[in-house]
């Protein structure tokens, strides 16, 4: 499917870790989040586009996924940690209801 | 019994019945708007959550309730053998009682996230945490909200 062209905001709070390490890890993207319960100004009802499913891998293994529902709000901000094991690129990827993907990458050096 | 019941006797047998089935807890009103109850059962299977090891940290005022920061954290070795497998936040005064699933592996050294999430008007939020040996945690808080975060 379709990446979209949206630039996600992520940071990692070191790029360079001893193995074992927690590295804490924050990400934003924008994106509406729109619920599918509002209405516009003719009554009718706006259909529901949310990221409804959010991964993140680090060199190829995932460390950790969130299923979103419409009460995540707009602009969606992530926060989690995970633990240093290896080098490699750590990918976050977002995926829209229409299928389309959003992908932001790092990396981090494990020394 | 008669076939014919009062409004009165009608209501207390639901009462009843409702007591019986232990759906009573966590939340003042058993009679919850949303679909909390079976999202509960979905995730636990069945099984019932035990009071503890979750830290749910949410503000007990929010002003706006489009953006409520919230962050979730289990107490765990996260090894593994032994590690938090899925966090699932629930609301109950929201449309739709899901709000997000916290999908945690041994690799994530941490059983923690933090999200910014939408509250529809005051109520709890519930967390449950499921572990790797089948156990079931659970925490939650009540919020204040100003303005609904659902939109006009």
């Amino acid at each position: 499917m379709a990446t979209s062209p949206v630039k996600p905001r992520i940071k990692l709070d070191k790029k360079e870790a001893k193995k074992g390490d927690i590295i804490d890890v924050k990400a934003l993207v924008s994106h509406v989040m729109e619920t599918g319960l509002r209405k516009n100004a003719d009554g009718q009802v706006i259909p529901r586009k949310i990221l409804n499913k959010f991964t993140c891998t680090v060199n190829g293994k995932e460390v950790f996924s969130a299923d979103f529902e419409p009460a995540v709000s707009a602009n969606p901000y992530i926060q989690f940690k995970f633990r240093a094991t290896e080098s490699g690129p750590v990918v976050l990827t977002w995926i829209d209801d229409d299928g389309s993907k959003i992908v932001g990458e790092d990396s981090i050096t494990v020394s | 019994m008669s076939v014919s019941m009062t409004r009165r006797q009608a209501l207390l047998m639901a009462g009843a019945a409702v007591a019986a089935a232990g759906l009573v807890d966590m939340r003042t009103s058993a009679f919850a708007a949303n679909n909390i109850d079976e999202l509960t059962k979905a995730f636990t299977g069945g099984a019932k959550p035990v009071a503890g090891k979750i830290k749910l940290d949410l503000p007990e005022i929010a002003e706006n309730g489009n953006t409520v920061p919230m962050t979730v954290s289990v107490e765990s070795p996260m090894t593994d053998s032994d590690y938090i497998s899925d966090v699932i936040i629930l609301s109950d005064g929201n449309p739709n009682a899901g709000i997000a699933t916290f999908h945690f592996t041994p690799a994530s050294g941490v059983a923690e996230a933090n999200t910014r999430i939408r509250l529809a008007g005051t109520q709890h939020v519930v967390a449950i945490a499921k572990a790797s040996d089948g156990k079931f945690y659970t925490a939650s808080k009540e919020v204040k909200v100003t303005i609904g975060g659902c939109g006009g």
